[in-house]
């Protein structure tokens, strides 16, 4: 009994050791948003000097920097809303009917959501935008977020849909209500939790995203913070650190306090075995 | 009594698909069938071939295998990926099984911060791994200083090292959260079993834990495989450099579509590579997921 007792001590205390070798590792590197925003005198070191909002007062004065936030909710906002709509027209009717090509359908949208990424469709995204005339307007940036994100949204919501009983329409449809009071009177309610869990996915992904906007947008006005955050340079080409860091925390508190959200309301889990 | 269309009509049931379908189909199936096309044209960005191209044929795929360039970010690539692989899994396991019997204020605080690291957005994250890394005022080496080691230029002497574990500290999430939600499905009363034996953790972890878990280890595999390989931020972090020795091959394909004279057919036929080498990967994993 007691050779046991010191045999868990002993595991316990590995345990932590390793538990905060990792922590250690994990927050570091974090240290250093939350310091130099503050710092009177902001480098790339982790120094504590007198607090001072300096940094935040400079860049309230910078018009590029206020109107990247802009760009990046418009951006954030319209892909979100779009594509929470019609994923979810297009998930009821893939969950409520059964048609012949259903099955293939969802294969395809699986698969090449899976096989196209931006990355691998840097190029012909590029040349269709260029083709289609919306290089360097909202638009561009926006369309193919949209396209990218609709099938994972589509797959999430339709879990939802799949799990409301189809009893439930079929007899309001019996007493009398047409099809489409079904859905917003039924099923809307029913789903909230997936229409929100969907939109918070796609604002979250789209507000970091960095390589389409970086590749479809030509003017400093129309850049997302996370392009624009690459013009915060002296003429000499060295970083302005203060504003720097100063709008790296800025930029990431929208998707932190999301999360928080998320976390407090649903549970950060998986969904499906996807983020959410 | 009622059939599938009762509910919606197939006439409305198509309307309601068709907005979702017109993007999918235009910007996301559409140019992954284009990128095969324009990789077989000379179209560039500027110069004689930006308005009218030709058609080469395969001349811009014999081009890229010939490029030593393409073989080397093939190979970077390779090193990425199978270094993230190993330290995400890896990492993310040992979290699972260590917070597994936690409660309380440990738990969501390391988990916690772990996910923050992988929400924040990458323009953030390489920012942050620029200041830890400098030379002469990162706080690794002014750690390392007090330990009484040398500074380090990390991104000249292990770059790749340097991609790998930022990746691996921005991904760690992914992995962890899998493996927790997985460790959640173990009946206890086999872990008890094993204890009432005397079974160390070690022979746990290989016995009972892994193979329980080994659907959601192949799936987590084969996710971070496609993923990783289709991750552009180490471009933000040292932009292929020094000396393109962290030019994965995302960012080599940027290069030659969009850098100097942009290469867009030359871009396009990499594109397909790449597009190819996905499609091998997510077969793979949708034969797993019918399996399941």
């Amino acid at each position: 009994m007691m050779f046991k007792q010191r045999t868990n001590l002993w595991n316990n205390f590995w345990v932590y050791l390793i538990l905060f070798t990792l922590v250690l590792f994990f927050i570091l590197p974090m240290l250093w948003l939350v310091i130099a925003p503050f710092s009177s005198k902001a480098s790339l070191a982790v120094k504590i000097t007198l607090p001072s909002l300096n940094n935040f007062r400079e860049l309230f004065k910078n018009k590029i920097a206020i109107l990247a936030f802009k760009n990046s909710f418009i951006i954030s906002f319209s892909s979100t809303i779009i594509v929470t709509i019609t994923s979810m027209l297009a998930a009821y009717a893939l969950s409520r009917t059964n048609f012949k090509w259903r099955s293939t359908l969802l294969y395809a949208l699986l698969l090449f959501s899976t096989v196209v990424t931006g990355i691998a469709a840097m190029v012909p995204l590029f040349v269709l935008n260029l083709r289609l005339g919306l290089i360097d307007s909202y638009l561009s940036v926006i369309f193919v977020f949209i396209g990218g994100f609709l099938p994972v949204s589509i797959f999430i919501i339709k879990d939802f849909f799949d799990a409301i009983p189809k009893d439930y329409e079929e007899a309001a449809i019996v007493a009398g209500s047409t099809p489409s009071q079904g859905f917003f009177r039924i099923i809307l309610p029913l789903s909230q939790q997936g229409m929100v869990v969907i939109a918070l996915y796609i604002f979250m992904n789209t507000w970091g995203s960095f390589l389409m906007p970086f590749i479809l947008l030509r003017s400093v006005n129309k850049y997302p913070v996370s392009v624009a955050i690459y013009t915060f340079f002296t003429q000499e080409g060295l970083p302005l650190l203060g504003l720097l860091s100063a709008y790296s925390l800025l930029y990431s508190l929208p998707v932190i306090v999301l999360y928080i959200i998320i976390n407090r309301k649903f549970g950060f889990g998986f969904h499906g075995g996807l983020k959410g | 009594m009622f059939e599938g269309g009762i509910i919606l009509s197939k006439k409305r049931a198509f309307l309601f698909i068709l907005p979702a379908l017109a993007f999918v189909t235009v910007f996301l199936i559409f140019p992954a069938i284009w990128a095969i096309y324009i990789g077989l044209t000379n179209e560039s960005l500027t110069g004689i071939y930006g308005l009218n191209h030709q058609f080469v044929w395969f001349d811009n795929f014999i081009k890229a295998f010939k490029d030593p360039w393409f073989h080397s970010s093939l190979q970077i690539s390779f090193k990425f990926v199978f270094g993230s692989l190993v330290g995400q899994a890896g990492l993310g396991l040992l979290l699972a099984l260590l917070l597994n019997n936690k409660k309380g204020i440990l738990k969501e605080l390391v988990s916690n911060i772990v996910i923050i690291a992988w929400i924040v957005p990458g323009v953030v994250v390489a920012y942050l791994w620029v200041a830890f890394l400098d030379k002469d005022f990162g706080l690794l080496n002014s750690i390392l200083g007090i330990l009484g080691f040398a500074r380090v230029n990390w991104f000249h002497t292990l770059p790749v090292g340097v991609i790998i574990i930022f990746n691996t500290w921005r991904g760690t999430a992914f992995s962890m959260l899998l493996f927790m939600a997985a460790l959640q499905s173990i009946p206890p009363s086999y872990l008890e079993t094993a204890d009432v034996i005397g079974a160390s953790g070690w022979r746990k972890l290989r016995d009972i834990i892994i193979p329980l878990i080994k659907p959601q280890i192949l799936t987590d595999l084969i996710l971070l495989t496609l993923w990783t390989f289709n991750v552009f931020t180490p471009f933000i972090l040292t932009k292929g450099g020094p000396a393109h020795m962290t030019e994965i091959l995302p960012i080599y394909n940027y290069r030659v579509a969009f850098m100097g004279i942009g290469r867009i057919g030359q871009g396009a036929a990499i594109s397909t590579i790449i597009l190819l080498i996905n499609l091998t990967l997510a077969l793979i994993y949708l034969k797993m997921l019918k399996r399941k």
